[in-house]
């Protein structure tokens, strides 16, 4: 039986209204395809368009151009199959931890106690177990981070979009996240779409790293397979060789787009 | 400073004020008495004046018939604004209509309103909560309005990746929002309620604290003037003391109100 891809893009192609009335075309000619229980990385310099393209699988976004499948059926409004771990804290700050995980069940019909005993499950597998009272403000932001994705978690959702989502994490927490989000993965493979911004992390987790070119009119400039084995620990992975060789001929690449991006990005906040 | 300290120097204040009250309007300074007891009274009757009123007990109707006014302003003006406000930020059609009007009716004093309002509703309660809802509804308003706009976008959005229809939105990140802003100026809206019962009983009226003051004014009692306006001032810091309690509860989750622990 062949699955139907999870996620295609196909030509698609973001731009922005600006202020002044130009427009900003943000990606340009996105070609991206995630089969189902595939695990595919994006990097690319900052500013490129990681997140408008997360927004656009995530339908919050309609592309100018191309399109979007989902499972094989055009996406059309919301994007009801996928979990979206946002960039920018997204928590309910009016909610306790454990009622902002549990609300993705009470609003599908779940009974308040067990939507509030399997938050208080998830919340424990994330290290939280201690902070289900707390609020979003009593948290920290690796904390908030880590709620957000056993908010997101809990729903069960097919794809899993996650932007940056270890980011303000230290490196230790990283690498446990890391780790317990391959065996959440293992158990119950899910297309997964991860922006991070490091590539050593990207080849440690992926199936696929995708790079994006610097912006404006950013495009996808690489698709890397990543046949390292599994099951994988992330720590102890970057020291095999053939990371080594995936992460140089990868970095190769993406420097000089981190270059320009980084370029770009000064001249912009100059003019 | 530490707390005692703190607390010291403010009963000082107060102490250090009333003995000059009473020095400058009691003892004649090179033949003349700078605080003239007409217009001045001293401390020690008003004091008198007050115990007078608690201990025969006539105080108590006018307290509770301003607190019941208030009370009742606070709720006609809360539930109005939050009505009007979510409608509004529902409807920017229907908001931009009205916008100018919202404006000039904001921007009149409410005070030209009382005769008006004590036509219509005569001398009792009515005049005043009337008084008092047109001053309540307009923070209230502008407050569930702004809280309702104001929702950032990415909370939203994840509100609707969550699987959120738009009845759910409204409970889980609307409402709160909303009340959140409403809350946050909560001293205000309860500061006009109070305000609004007290011009309107002092304008025209036969009970309440508004009532003592201008009754007392109109027998040129001054030490009752006095006496009114301290028990005024007790009254309305009393309910903010009660407003700040029930602010503490329901803002938990807001970083300024725990930070101010
Ligand atoms: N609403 C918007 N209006 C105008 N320009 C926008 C808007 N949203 C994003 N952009 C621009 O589109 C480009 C891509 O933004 P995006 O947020 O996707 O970047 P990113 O790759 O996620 O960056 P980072 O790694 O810093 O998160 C940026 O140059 C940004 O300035
Ligand atoms: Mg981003």
């Amino acid at each position: 039986m062949t699955e139907p891809t999870a996620v295609a893009l196909d030509g698609a192609t973001v731009a922005f209204r600006l202020a002044d009335g130009r427009v900003y075309t943000a990606v340009e000619q996105a070609n991206l395809a995630v089969d189902h229980g595939e695990f595919v990385a994006i990097v690319g310099p900052t500013g490129c368009g990681k997140s408008t393209l997360l927004n656009v699988t995530a339908g919050l976004l309609k592309p100018a151009a191309g399109t979007a499948r989902i499972f094989d059926k055009p996406l059309n409004g919301l994007n009801r199959d996928a979990g979206y771990l946002f960039q920018a804290d997204a928590l309910f700050p009016w909610k306790t931890a454990i009622d902002n995980v549990a609300i993705g069940l009470e609003i599908r019909g779940t009974p308040r106690t067990e939507a509030l005993a399997r938050a208080q499950k998830w919340l424990t597998s994330v290290g939280l177990g201690a902070f289900a009272g707390r609020y979003p403000h009593m948290l920290s932001g690796g904390q908030r981070k880590r709620v957000a994705l056993a908010q997101v978690l809990i729903r069960d959702p097919k794809i899993l979009l996650m932007d940056e989502p270890f980011g303000p994490l230290d490196a230790q927490t990283r690498q446990i996240m890391g780790n317990l989000l391959l065996e959440l993965w293992t158990a119950d493979r899910k297309a997964v779409l991860f922006v991070t911004h490091d590539l050593e992390e990207a080849i440690a987790l992926a199936d696929r790293v995708v790079i994006m070119s610097a912006g404006p009119s950013a495009r996808i400039i690489g698709d890397w397979p990543i046949t390292l084995p599994r099951p994988r620990d992330i720590a102890e992975i970057r020291m095999e060789k053939d990371f080594h060789a995936l992460h140089r001929e990868i970095w190769g690449v993406l420097k000089d787009e981190v270059m320009k991006g980084y370029v770009q990005s000064t001249q912009a906040g100059a003019a | 400073m530490s707390r005692v300290t703190l607390m010291a120097l403010q009963v000082l204040v107060a102490v250090v004020t009333l003995a000059l009250w009473q020095v400058f309007s009691t003892v004649p300074v090179f033949g003349k008495v700078l605080l003239p007891p007409f217009f001045f009274s001293n401390p020690v009757d008003v004091f008198s004046q007050i115990v007078k009123w608690f201990s025969t007990g006539v105080i108590w109707k006018h307290l509770a018939i301003t607190l019941w006014e208030s009370i009742l302003a606070f709720v006609i003006g809360s539930a109005g604004g939050i009505l009007v406000g979510f409608w509004f930020a529902w409807q920017p059609r229907v908001a931009a209509v009205f916008d100018p009007y919202v404006k000039m009716v904001n921007a009149l004093p409410r005070v030209v309103l009382a005769p008006i309002f004590a036509l219509w509703f005569g001398l009792g309660v009515w005049s005043k909560v009337a008084l008092g809802v047109t001053l309540v509804f307009f923070i209230v308003f502008f407050n569930v309005y702004q809280g309702v706009k104001e929702v950032p976008t990415t909370v939203l959005d994840n509100g609707r990746m969550l699987g959120m229809n738009e009845r759910q939105l409204m409970r889980h990140v609307y409402w709160p929002s909303a009340l959140s802003w409403m809350f946050s100026s909560l001293h205000t809206s309860v500061g006009f309620a109070v305000v609004g019962a007290v011009v309107g009983e002092y304008l025209g009226s036969a009970a309440g604290l508004g009532y003592l003051i201008q009754q007392a004014e109109g027998v040129f009692d001054v030490a009752g003037v006095f006496a009114g306006m301290f028990v005024l001032s007790a009254f309305v810091i009393l309910i903010d003391m009660a407003v700040t309690a029930v602010e503490k509860r329901l803002l938990v989750w807001r970083p300024t109100a725990a930070a101010r622990d």
